[in-house]
């Protein structure tokens, strides 16, 4: 087998707080092959985000970070500044889920799409814009010319979200890390975007470390699914969607209203911290 | 298209307590002669005792459908009424909005910023029991009202002292849904209240939204983009674009076999087993 793209082993991330630590990952450990799509799914506080931060050293400083995370045969916790600027600038891309947050108001989209290219690449300007017009179109938006001369508060959720995606693109990465990429878009739009990245992925053989809520969304997208709750992975693999083992994957799973069928009440999770605690201790 | 029509017969012989007919809501556009009709026409009634989602995308309209129904909008053109009373030409009083918000409380969708951070969470229920019941209760009483609310929302004695941002998204949106049926309204609007949510959570509140229509005569306006959760939820749908109601009937039957295409279009955007993402057609610009 190959090297992984990416690899995670045993990552913990420990915050030291005034009355002691509070772990927050415990031990993560997974593989993204290259042009492999990893689902990460799990509910808020759980740990995903955080883990998105590790992989790119985004975290505050005030975390104790251990084990290993290595991008292409090398740690990326050991890296000097150089290379990791680097390596989160062409290696990494990365989709979020407010993308108003991260486009500056009082740039205009072309701007945005083409300013790493220019100063990061030393590609020509003029280059720079065709390449993003071509990437527009690819991903979905119509009249990329005029759309770069827009700036970001005359675009809708949606077609923004396409702009990052094609930012991230045009760096060509090869791993893309999309974090909740459509939690705050319409069930179409989002429908709509996954396939856009999707394909586009596909296309370019590249990785996708996809981090939802939504199990059904990461199922449909991804080739492996990993479950987290309280810092750790439960499961994972090809199997947790269609069968899975973990007693909080299979009660998350049933806890999600569906459009086929109405229930009389909804299961409610009962997996808590405690269960958690008692599962752990029984298989250690 | 026009909801009366779809409703079953066990209906015959109640009064709707809402009934919105051909309401329209006019913004002014970035110019003058450019005006954005955010609703056009909308007409539906919602009866005693029965949960009816308003469904559609974020700027079909759906809630400022709600807003004008508690007063935060005013009504452009048509007609709206509670229990008879008509709401189209805005309150005139204090008075008189106390009665509007007897009537029609309102739970949004972020309980981040929808309750006062300041205020302990039994001041935030007991100030709505205050205003709503009659003279002559004591505080003592009101007090015990509040913890009695906040009981049945599943929050025990103990949160009544703490503060907001004590507590979890999901025993927030407990605090809104109590603070809701303290005033005992007829109606409750519900916008987005659980989309915020963790599917955990989501499953939670979901649950007590159908144990107080257990215990108590209130219907629910529920306006959400998730048809899965519409469909556990309501008993009948209308679906709003741009403003309009483009399709109305019973959720299970239009869910189960939707004709309209935007219905079924918004149906088979849904993720569920064996679903795939596809793309729209080429964006319009």
């Amino acid at each position: 087998m190959t090297e992984p793209l990416l690899m995670l082993d045993d990552v913990r991330a420990t915050l030291r707080l005034r009355g002691g630590h509070q772990t927050l990952l415990d031990g993560v450990s997974f593989e993204i092959h290259a042009g492999e799509a990893l689902g990460l799914v799990g509910e808020s506080g759980s740990g995903k985000s955080l883990t998105t931060r590790a992989i790119t050293r985004m975290l505050d400083p005030a975390f104790r970070v251990s084990g290993e995370i290595a991008f292409d045969g090398t740690s990326v916790l050991a890296m000097n500044q150089a290379a990791l600027r680097r390596y989160r600038s062409t290696d990494v891309g990365m989709i979020f889920q407010d993308p108003r947050a991260h486009v500056n108001p009082v740039h205009r989209v072309g701007d945005f799409l083409t300013e790493a290219l220019v100063r990061e690449r030393g590609v020509d300007r003029r280059e720079a814009e065709r390449r993003a017009v071509v990437l527009l179109d690819e991903v979905g938006v119509r009249n990329p010319e005029q759309r770069l001369r827009q700036y970001p508060h005359e675009l809708s959720g949606g077609l923004l979200q396409r702009v990052m995606i094609a930012s991230v693109l045009l760096a060509e990465p090869k791993l893309i890390l999309a974090d909740e990429p459509t939690t705050a878009l319409d069930v179409t739009a989002q429908s709509d975007v996954m396939a856009i990245l999707d394909e586009q992925r596909r296309a370019r053989g590249l990785a996708l470390l996809f981090i939802t809520h939504d199990l059904e969304l990461a199922a449909a997208c991804c080739d492996r699914l990993a479950v987290m709750y309280a810092g750790e992975i439960v499961e994972q693999g090809a199997h947790v969607y269609h069968a899975p083992t973990h007693p909080y994957t299979v009660e998350l799973l049933g806890a999600r209203p569906s459009i086929d069928q109405r229930v009389d009440r909804l299961p409610v999770l009962r997996y808590d911290r405690e269960t958690h605690e008692l599962l752990k201790a029984e298989a250690s | 298209m026009n909801g009366a029509e779809l409703i079953g017969t066990e209906r015959i012989g109640t009064e709707p307590i809402v009934v919105a007919n051909r309401l329209r809501k006019v913004f002014p556009g970035p110019t003058k002669d450019d005006p954005v009709i955010a609703v056009d026409e909308v007409s539906f009634e919602l009866y005693p005792n029965e949960c009816l989602a308003i469904v559609g995308e974020s700027g079909s309209g759906k809630t400022t459908v709600a807003r004008m129904l508690v007063g935060l909008e005013t009504v452009t053109e048509g007609e709206l009424t509670v229990r008879g009373d008509s709401r189209t030409k805005g309150v005139k009083n204090l008075a008189d909005r106390r009665r509007w918000a007897r009537e029609v409380q309102y739970v949004f969708q972020d309980p981040y910023s929808s309750l006062n951070g300041r205020q302990r969470i039994g001041d935030i229920v007991g100030t709505s029991v205050g205003l709503h019941v009659g003279a002559g209760v004591t505080r003592r009483e009101v007090q015990d009202r509040a913890l009695g609310i906040l009981d049945s929302v599943g929050l025990g004695q103990s949160f009544a002292e703490k503060y907001p941002h004590q507590l979890s998204g999901g025993q927030r949106q407990r605090v809104a849904i109590a603070r809701a049926l303290a005033a005992d309204p007829a109606v409750i609007v519900l916008d987005e209240a659980v989309a915020a949510l963790d599917v955990s959570i989501q499953a939670q509140i979901l649950n007590l939204l159908s144990d107080i229509r257990a215990e108590r005569d209130v219907s629910y306006l529920f306006i959400s983009h998730d048809l899965a959760v519409v469909n556990q939820i309501s008993e009948r749908m209308i679906v709003m674009e741009q403003g309009r109601v483009v399709d109305a009937g019973v959720t299970a039957e239009l869910l189960a076999d939707p004709q309209h295409p935007y219905t079924r279009s918004l149906r088979a955007a849904v993720p569920r087993p064996g679903w795939k993402p596809v793309r729209r057609e080429r964006l319009a610009s």
